[in-house]
């Protein structure tokens, strides 16, 4: 009879709010280059990274994410002008306040990815997905309804 | 005090009898001599129950929302700290200059009666002010303390006066408070290590019931439809499941309020469990200091808050969190 083997691998889960304009093309982009970034990522697209809501990114916590990403514009180049300065500040303060609260300061993350850097896309993940797998599972700001293992 | 009390008294009566208002909004007495409430007067008969003491630290700012919708003349009584949640409210377009008349009155400070009320004094029959010290009535007799130590957390910290355009000000000699660092607990939390700190948050924010008193009496949060209300929350209507939703409560309520939170310290003082929810709204205050300049919500009307702005220049998130500068300045 075959041996029934558990397996103990963990595997972070990473939730990506991507704006559409360019961290979603650039996404793409990695796609179609045949680029490699870690299938546990996932992708949320958002209209602009302004669109993110702190509540947002908590509620993926809860929801059992180990790290959150925002991707947007580069500075100056929102699509929408002027959206993502506003949530370069949004994101600092909130940042600043999970830290404050003790939640460990690597689980967040904003970067700016256009739409012709599908390379930095995947850079950006793959080093995320490093980042996140090293801290381990996020337990501190997540349900514990949502783990089935406990 | 007392004769403050009989200022302002004298003050809402000319008010009334003269027509110049049609309500004024003040503290009322209540049971006990610590648990004055914010109240309406109509008319000059109504200020019989009129109280001008030491705990009246209640902000009345936030029901001028209410009462200029009404319609009509309303006079409101100012403490030095309620005076920038009423330029905020004036900024934020939530109540009407014209129909206001804000009077602005001293404070010497006001008094936490959970600070007073010790298993030694038992029930608390009276509290006399004489200046640096409090004297406490109960039924085992007086006892004698230092103002100071019975202050509220708001008072420990005055800002002072913000600059009401056309308010008179009531005062009696020159009020004397602590003027010490608001953000020496903020700075004390930051030097903590993370499993430290949320250790201290976990102890804190679990002892929260949800029972919204720090949102309803914030006048910063003064949305007419909550988010915490939508019943598709799931966070509506409900006590804590766990300690996410504990802390998704206090980060969103504080997160709202960033920029335009004048540091009045009403969340602190109604708290039924004391939690120090200051220490969350200090931090982001102090946070958007130190990176994006000093600012402080209510001092000026029609300024732009930290969120409400931007800079080409501003630090991005990521450098942000890391920087030691915003973490220990």
């Amino acid at each position: 009879m075959q041996e029934v083997t558990e397996n103990k691998n963990y595997v972070p889960t990473i939730v990506a709010f991507c704006c559409n304009w360019c961290s979603y093309a650039g996404a793409d982009l990695a796609g179609t280059s045949r680029l490699e970034y870690p299938a546990n990522v996932k992708i949320i697209r958002v209209p602009c990274s302004c669109r993110v809501n702190p509540m947002f990114v908590l509620k993926a916590f809860q929801r059992g994410a180990d790290g959150v990403i925002i991707c947007g514009c580069h500075p100056g180049d929102c699509h929408y002008m002027t959206g993502n300065y506003y949530a370069r500040r949004r994101m600092s303060l909130l940042f600043n306040f999970l830290n404050y609260l003790g939640i460990e300061k690597e689980r967040t993350r904003v970067e700016w990815v256009s739409a012709a850097e599908g390379a930095k896309f995947s850079a950006v993940m793959n080093d995320f997905a490093k980042t996140i797998n090293a801290l381990g599972e996020n337990k501190r700001l997540q349900d514990l309804r949502v783990k089935e293992d406990k | 005090m007392s004769n403050m009390q009989e200022l302002i008294i004298k003050k809402a009566t000319d008010l009334l009898t003269d027509n110049t208002v049609d309500r004024v909004i003040g503290w009322k007495k209540g049971e006990f001599v610590f648990d004055p409430s914010p109240a309406i007067f109509n008319s000059v008969d109504e200020l019989k129950d009129f109280v001008y003491n030491p705990f009246c630290g209640a902000n009345l700012s936030k029901y001028l929302i209410a009462e200029c919708k009404k319609g009509g003349k309303i006079a409101v009584f100012l403490k030095a700290c309620d005076t920038y949640s009423f330029n905020q409210l004036l900024t934020e377009k939530r109540i009407k200059k014209e129909m206001i008349v804000p009077v602005l009155v001293q404070c010497d400070g006001m008094l936490d009666i959970s600070k007073i009320k010790t298993e030694e004094t038992g029930a608390v029959l009276d509290v006399k002010d004489d200046g640096d010290k409090i004297t406490v009535v109960s039924p085992y007799g007086d006892k004698v303390i230092a103002k100071a130590d019975a202050l509220l957390v708001k008072c420990e910290t005055c800002k002072g006066f913000a600059n009401v355009d056309g308010a008179e000000k009531i005062e009696v000699g020159e009020s004397t408070l602590p003027q010490g660092d608001r953000f020496d607990m903020v700075k004390k939390l930051e030097a903590m290590s993370e499993e430290e700190r949320f250790a201290f948050w976990k102890g804190e924010l679990s002892k929260c019931i949800r029972c919204n008193a720090c949102r309803n009496v914030c006048p910063a949060c003064s949305c007419t439809k909550c988010v915490f209300d939508n019943v598709n929350s799931g966070v509506e209507s409900k006590a804590n499941a766990d300690s996410v939703e504990e802390q998704m409560f206090h980060i969103i309520r504080a997160f709202h309020v960033t920029g335009r939170c004048t540091d009045c310290g009403e969340c602190s003082r109604v708290c039924p469990q004391h939690i120090p929810l200051h220490l969350i709204n200090r931090k982001f205050i102090k946070d958007a200091n130190t990176l994006y300049g000093e600012y402080q919500a209510g001092e000026v009307v029609d300024s732009k808050t930290p969120l409400t702005s931007y800079t080409e220049k501003d630090l991005d998130p990521t450098v942000a969190v890391n920087t030691e500068g915003v973490r220990n300045a």
